[in-house]
């Protein structure tokens, strides 16, 4: 006969179905991109203990449905390679995932391939995931290459979205007002033309890049630095779910990190002790304690950039169904 | 004449000749480029031999030293002007062989084309050419089509191999400069074949300017005129009188690069504009660079660099445009037999 200890199989990144005596185990890829040679190694797990299905999370990772839970050892032993090629933090060898709550870190596929990405999404989201995994901490970060946001960091607990500060070079401008048609057309509308020459309203620049996409003759050009806008506490569900709201603007990758890193000693101090499964959304948790409690602990220690600008005081709306 | 010597003592030459002249050559922009982690090769001010990228094509070619980008010809103020300062310095540039015969597109343009250009001509007697060696053709190069492979009109040839330079001087100062250095041959390296192979029709009949054929390209064409801005036979231009914003009786003549594809090309006063559809002005360009102006010249225009092609967004080929125009021609022909 089975006798399970739920809690530990959920921490080990197995779910509880509804198929008695079938779990589905978890497979995390942070930042979305593996090396196709992983793919064979989860093909064999979904046909050897699985039921040769797999399922693809909205979180990039893979789920691989119709596992009994007597195999759960031989799964892990399988996982192994995945989690040692894909650089995963592992607290025991051999015994898989050793936490599911701080879940999956996200980015969409960035400036590897698309051309509008502002930054690696990718390498940054790898770095987070090695500062805050494994955690039992129900964390949700999505890192994203520019404001279209097309991996909706604003539905998470922490959205990073890539910011670069167009350089403007005024002798290398003829005046084509491409960047001024592009920036009307696809983002704020923050350029206006003086004399034939660009002016950069600096209070609505979203730092999208457009103009440097769209110069043709290099008078617009990134900034040496990437720049982040922290957008928090988005997040779906029963309750109230919302969309993130600017926390930091024009921030750092090391100020993004520490903050996040910070939230975890917030959560652990005021968690209802009482939650479900231990498990309570970020959000709910700003609420009652209210955002100044949140940003007292989040920016302990933070070192801002001189441009960066932190926002305060934060109000998020979304639908009430409470 | 020809010498062997070392990057140390090449380098202290150009260091002496700083004092008179700005030395520009094709480098290393790093980051620069549309998309991010993206460089651009584009002409800058050098100090050092190793600053220069010879190893790859510049995105954009030398003719921003000679007709910049933007340029200030005069100031003027109630019933005065005055004439902006040349710039106290001459020029060295390092480029290409079908740069060199570019060059050559740019002097019939601006001093051989009816009135001499003074503001042209101001940087152009004060400027030195270096042509750098292609030991391999690169991407969607044409210059053997156009003939352009080999240029001898330098001043000198330079190579850098290591720590050795290898010269062919034309310029008396070199020539003293280098007196202790060790004579040998030097031969420019030039290509002989690309991969990219261009026919041009000897005659485009009129029949054939509103043939569908353009139509494709002003569906394609996005009209950004990076392929104008690149190339270093365009040398359109137009201006733009500024009036300061804190003291509206003084202001300046600037003139800017103008390209045939962009909007505003063909404006006319009244708001007329006669080639509002890209296709139509992608056959402007394409007609002028290998037809119009050799009628008027003598010579075609373009000259096979290839950066239009290297450039493009929407990946339209003038190599292969041309190709495409001389089989319609052939083709055209042989209807009419």
């Amino acid at each position: 006969m089975l006798d399970l200890n739920t809690k530990k199989i959920k921490k080990n990144a197995y779910r509880v179905t509804k198929v008695r005596g079938e779990t589905a185990s978890r497979v995390r890829v942070p930042g979305g991109l593996l090396t196709a040679e992983l793919l064979p190694l989860i093909q064999n797990i979904a046909e050897t203990y699985g039921n040769g299905r797999i399922h693809l999370t909205t979180r990039q990772g893979f789920e691989i449905p119709g596992i009994k839970y007597t195999d759960m050892d031989a799964v892990n032993a399988l996982l192994q390679p995945i989690i040692d090629k894909l650089e995963i933090n592992q607290e025991i060898p051999g015994k898989g995932y050793t936490s599911a709550g701080t879940r999956n870190v996200s980015a969409c596929i960035g400036s590897n391939t698309c051309p509008f990405a502002t930054y690696n999404t990718t390498n940054f989201a790898k770095k987070m995931e090695k500062e805050i995994f494994p955690n039992d901490l129900h964390f949700k970060v999505a890192f994203t290459g520019c404001a279209n946001d097309c991996i909706k960091t604003r539905m998470h607990d922490f959205g990073i979205i890539g910011m670069t500060e167009p350089q403007y070079e005024k002798e290398r401008c003829m005046g084509c007002q491409a960047c001024v048609k592009a920036c009307k057309k696809k983002s704020v509308d923050a350029l206006s033309v003086e004399n034939y020459r660009i002016v950069r309203n600096t209070e609505k620049c979203v730092g999208c890049g457009e103009c440097v996409i769209n110069c043709p003759t290099r008078a617009w050009t990134r900034s040496p630095e990437t720049y982040y806008r922290l957008v928090i506490m988005g997040r779906t569900g029963k309750r109230n779910p919302r969309l993130a709201e600017d926390f930091l603007v024009w921030a750092t990758e090391d100020a993004i990190i520490k903050i996040v890193k910070n939230t975890y000693a917030y959560v652990t101090n005021y968690i209802d002790k009482e939650a479900p499964g231990g498990k309570e959304h970020i959000g709910y948790i700003i609420d009652r304690t209210g955002f100044e409690e949140y940003k007292k602990w989040a920016m302990e220690g933070v070192e801002l950039d001189p441009r960066t600008i932190v926002k305060g005081p934060v109000y998020w709306s979304g639908i009430h169904y409470d | 004449m020809g010498y062997q010597t070392t990057t140390e003592k090449m380098n202290a030459i150009f260091s002496d000749l700083s004092k008179d002249y700005l030395i520009y050559a094709p480098k290393r922009f790093v980051g620069d480029g549309t998309f991010t982690s993206i460089d651009t090769i584009r002409y800058g001010e050098i100090t050092d031999l190793a600053e220069i990228e010879f190893a790859e094509k510049s995105d954009y070619s030398f003719k921003e030293v000679l007709l910049p980008i933007s340029e200030t010809l005069f100031y003027f103020t109630e019933n005065e002007m005055k004439e902006a300062d040349a710039p106290k310095k001459g020029a060295i540039v390092f480029l290409r062989s079908c740069d060199l015969h570019g060059l050559k597109r740019m002097d019939t343009i601006y001093l051989e084309n009816g009135a001499v250009d003074t503001y042209y001509k101001r940087l152009r007697d004060h400027t030195k050419f270096i042509l750098m060696g292609c030991e391999n053709s690169f991407e969607n190069c044409f210059c053997v089509s156009m003939g352009t492979q080999q240029s001898k009109d330098y001043d000198a040839y330079l190579k850098v191999d290591g720590d050795t330079v290898l010269v062919d001087s034309r310029w008396d100062y070199l020539d003293t400069a280098l007196t202790d250095a060790t004579p040998a041959p030097v031969i420019a390296d030039s290509v002989t074949t690309n991969d990219t192979v261009v026919t041009i029709p000897e005659t485009v009949p009129q029949t054939l300017f509103d043939a569908p054929f353009w139509e494709e390209y002003g569906n394609r064409c996005i009209a950004c005129g990076r392929c104008n801005f690149v190339c270093p036979t365009c040398t359109c231009f137009t201006m733009q009188d500024i009036f300061y914003t804190d003291n509206g009786k003084a202001g300046e003549r600037r003139r800017v690069w103008a390209s045939c594809h962009v909007d505003g090309y063909t404006d006319m006063a009244g708001g007329h504009a006669f080639r509002n559809d890209k296709g139509q002005r992608m056959r402007f360009k394409v007609l002028h660079k290998v037809n119009d102006y050799k009628r008027r010249f003598g010579t075609h225009m373009c000259i096979g660099c290839g950066r239009c092609d290297d450039v493009c967004p929407e990946y339209i080929s003038f190599a292969n445009c041309i190709n495409k125009l001389n089989t319609l021609v052939n083709d055209a022909a042989k209807e009419e037999n």
